[in-house]
């Protein structure tokens, strides 16, 4: 355990940590461009220059490990004065295009301008240009002139993808980031190295001139992409609603866990964004397909359900649900209908496609986002069936009405296959987010919001329970699930709902002990920093 | 935070109470009387003389036939906006938002759209200053990079009998160019627009 002094601030480090990472946990800041905590390093950047005493020359802080007795400056004249000429060296070719940047407002190159450049560039030269605008794979787009050459994203594409797309080739002035010949930048984590770009070189096709960085706000939430559970920001607009063609979500980027998803996310969850506000939204409760008011259908899903009891008995009818619906919602789910109506066809289990598979890295086969919270939930009541045993039922006419909870059936089981079994029901409620085969097959749909648009909590595929906030407000008519289901309980005259996922979740915990843990606590003070890449 | 040093302004107040002249109250109609037949007397006076040709100027108060006639305004004068265009015709914006976001007004709407041309890469797909809402500050045109918004049309009288009339596209703001180089024939189509 090296003790160093940096800045007359001494320090017990472990064997092997970085000057840098030693400075970080002092909470200075030295500035660099090529140094990422998940990566190798490279040291090209040279932004990260220090004095040490006893050292001949200035020393690399991301390089130097620290050793006993080290006393490190990093504010002396000497490394002030090294820094800012290292960064007229890096904008020596850059096109200082930053009004049609991206990345202005969040771009290191301003920032570190600000606070340690402020210098008149003394280069006669001309720049030297190259590539504007040059497509890398589906999602990344490179500019050549912004790029600094810190090597992030070649030892992204090296070290943690391992897909190999990225180099720098030529020499001098005229080296260039560019894709192998004939290898599009295109694997599941392609969009990581947008993030990790510290300038604005590679930027986001989907996200490109939407909208200003600054126009946006940012919460922590957490990823429903898949069981990883991975931890995000959700940067959206509170205003100005023009901009990013009139949606209110605007990107989803990693937030750094070291627990479940480090500094990265895949694309698919990344860009699951989109579907947010898409068109297939439900907006309005409907009956057959014609819309109408929360009250009116409310009434009729109500009567049609009452009237199936007392002919066929409780026990006709099925409740097929998501496994991506939060901790108190399932919950709910299984007071309201196993519980309080004693229904004992709650099904959930939906086996994966085979195109899904599990990688090393983050992505799970497991498409849905609370899994493990199901089979504790649900299986706790020994009611639990495969949603295929569900529908073989149906099909046998032996269950006569479905209550679906925001699960979409048609991809693994085929959408002639749904709305064919579902023509044989009595009735059929859908309350849900999305239009679908599904929906269209059920009579009832009743819209539910999306996990942006609500409070609660997941629980990923190892069992760790994570909060997320509710972002936005709902959109259109929708209502979060927990709402809707104190409207029903209050139509089936069933004793009352809680609707705050606080008190829910209270109370989940002392029905089963994993979630018994609070995580509401003082959610300001639980709430992870919502930090930028570093 | 608070200032250190803070500055002492004293005011003079004018007295609450009137003298004693100004209570008689008669004295003070007299005056004010005698100050309007001045300047009527007198205003008369050189427009007669300029009437018949004596005096060629009115060192006096003029009369302008507004609108058909107009003082002459200031270069610096910040009037209407108008969006400036590059050499070859296509607009020097390129949607940066800057002007967006520093109007305090919150007047100006953009929306951004990308261009094949690798040296400009983004435009104004729309752009669009609400001018009833502008509060003429000059700030878009300070914080533009491009210079590409510009307050020189010399355009004042803006009225609109509805208030999507005052919202001015890019298309508009566009076909403007500034007072400085403005043809007679302009002028007089700038005219009848603006007497529509």
């Amino acid at each position: 355990m090296p003790t160093l002094t940096i800045d007359n601030q001494e320090i017990k480090v472990p064997a092997g940590t970085r000057v840098i990472e030693a400075a970080k946990l002092l909470g200075i800041e030295i500035p660099h461009y090529c140094y990422h905590p998940a990566l190798s390093i490279a040291g090209s950047c040279r932004m990260c220059l220090v004095e040490i005493e006893k050292f001949p020359k200035l020393a690399i802080a991301c390089h130097t490990v620290a050793t006993d007795g080290m006393i490190v400056h990093t504010n002396s004249d000497k490394a002030e004065h090294a820094r800012t000429s290292m960064l007229e060296f890096l904008l020596a070719n850059h096109p200082l295009d930053c009004p049609v940047c991206d990345q202005a407002g969040e771009c290191k190159l301003q920032q570190y301008y600000m606070t340690v450049g402020r210098h008149n560039s003394a280069l006669l030269d001309n720049k030297i240009k190259k590539t504007k605008a040059r497509v890398l794979g589906p999602h990344v787009i490179l500019d050549s002139e912004r790029c600094i050459l810190c090597s992030r994203c070649v030892r992204f594409t090296a070290e943690i993808s391992k897909s190999h797309e990225l180099g720098i080739f030529n020499r001098g002035d005229h080296s260039e980031l560019l894709n192998y010949p004939g290898k599009a930048l295109d694997n599941p984590y392609s969009g990581n190295v947008v993030d990790i770009c510290p300038v604005g070189a590679l930027t986001d096709r989907d996200f490109r001139f939407k909208v200003r960085v600054w126009y946006l706000d940012s919460k922590p939430s957490i990823c429903h992409g898949c069981a990883r559970g991975c931890n995000i920001r959700v940067d959206y607009l509170r205003r100005r609603f023009h901009h990013n063609d009139g949606k209110r979500i605007a990107r989803f980027k990693p937030r750094h866990n070291p627990d479940v998803n480090g500094h990265w996310i895949c694309d698919a969850g990344r860009y699951s964004y989109k579907q947010l506000e898409n068109e297939d939204r439900l907006l309005t409760p409907q009956v057959d397909g014609t819309p109408g008011g929360w009250d009116s259908v409310l009434a009729g899903a109500a009567k049609a359900f009452a009237g199936h009891v007392s002919e066929f008995g409780v026990n006709s009818i099925a409740l097929i649900t998501s496994a991506s619906l939060s901790n108190e919602e399932m919950f709910t789910a299984q007071e309201l209908f196993g519980n309080g109506l004693k229904m004992e066809k709650i099904a959930w289990r939906i086996p994966p496609g085979p195109e899904n598979k599990d990688d090393d890295l983050l992505i799970r086969a497991d498409k849905n986002a609370n899994s493990f919270a199901a089979e504790k939930i649900f299986t706790s009541t020994s009611r639990a069936k495969d949603v295929e045993e569900v529908l073989a039922k149906t099909e046998a006419g032996k269950i006569k009405a479905w209550i679906v909870l925001d699960a979409d059936l048609g991809p693994a089981f085929g959408d002639e296959r749904i709305a064919k079994a579902a023509e044989s029901l009595r009735f059929s409620w859908y309350l849900g987010s999305y239009r679908n085969a599904t929906s269209q097959a059920c009579r009832f749909v009743l819209p539910s919001t999306v996990f942006t648009e609500k409070e609660g909590t997941v629980t990923n595929f190892a069992g760790r329970v994570q909060h997320f906030p509710a972002v936005v407000s709902p959109l259109g008519g929708a209502l979060p699930l927990l709402e809707i289901f104190a409207k029903l309980a209050g139509r089936l005259e069933l004793p009352t709902v809680e609707t705050n996922p606080a008190r829910v979740y209270q109370s989940l915990g002392q029905s089963f002990e994993h979630f018994a843990q609070p995580i509401y606590a003082a959610p300001t003070a639980k709430a992870a920093p919502t930090s930028k890449v570093s | 935070m608070a200032t250190q040093n803070t500055i002492r302004v004293s005011v003079r107040r004018r007295a609450a109470t009137l003298s004693f002249w100004e209570q008689v109250y008669l004295f003070e109609v007299i005056r004010g009387l005698w100050i309007t037949t001045h300047h009527f007397v007198l205003n008369l006076y050189y427009h007669i003389l300029k009437l018949f040709g004596i005096r060629k100027t009115h060192p006096l108060t003029p009369t302008i036939q507004y609108p058909e006639e107009c003082r002459p305004l200031a270069l610096r004068l910040r009037t209407l906006h108008r969006l400036a265009r590059r050499d070859d015709g296509r607009p020097r914006c390129v949607a940066c938002m800057m002007c967006e976001t520093v109007c305090p007004a919150l007047c100006i709407q953009i929306v951004a759209a990308a261009v094949d041309d690798p040296n400009i890469e983004k435009r104004p797909k729309s752009f669009d200053i609400d001018i009833g809402k502008c509060v003429f500050c000059g700030f878009c045109v300070e914080a533009c990079p491009e210079d590409a918004i510009r307050m020189d049309t010399g355009i004042l009288d803006i009225a609109s009998y509805s208030r999507g009339g005052m919202v001015l596209d890019i298309d508009r703001l566009l076909s403007l160019n500034a007072a400085t180089e403005r043809t007679d024939k302009e002028v007089d189509q700038l005219q009848k627009w603006l007497l529509q």
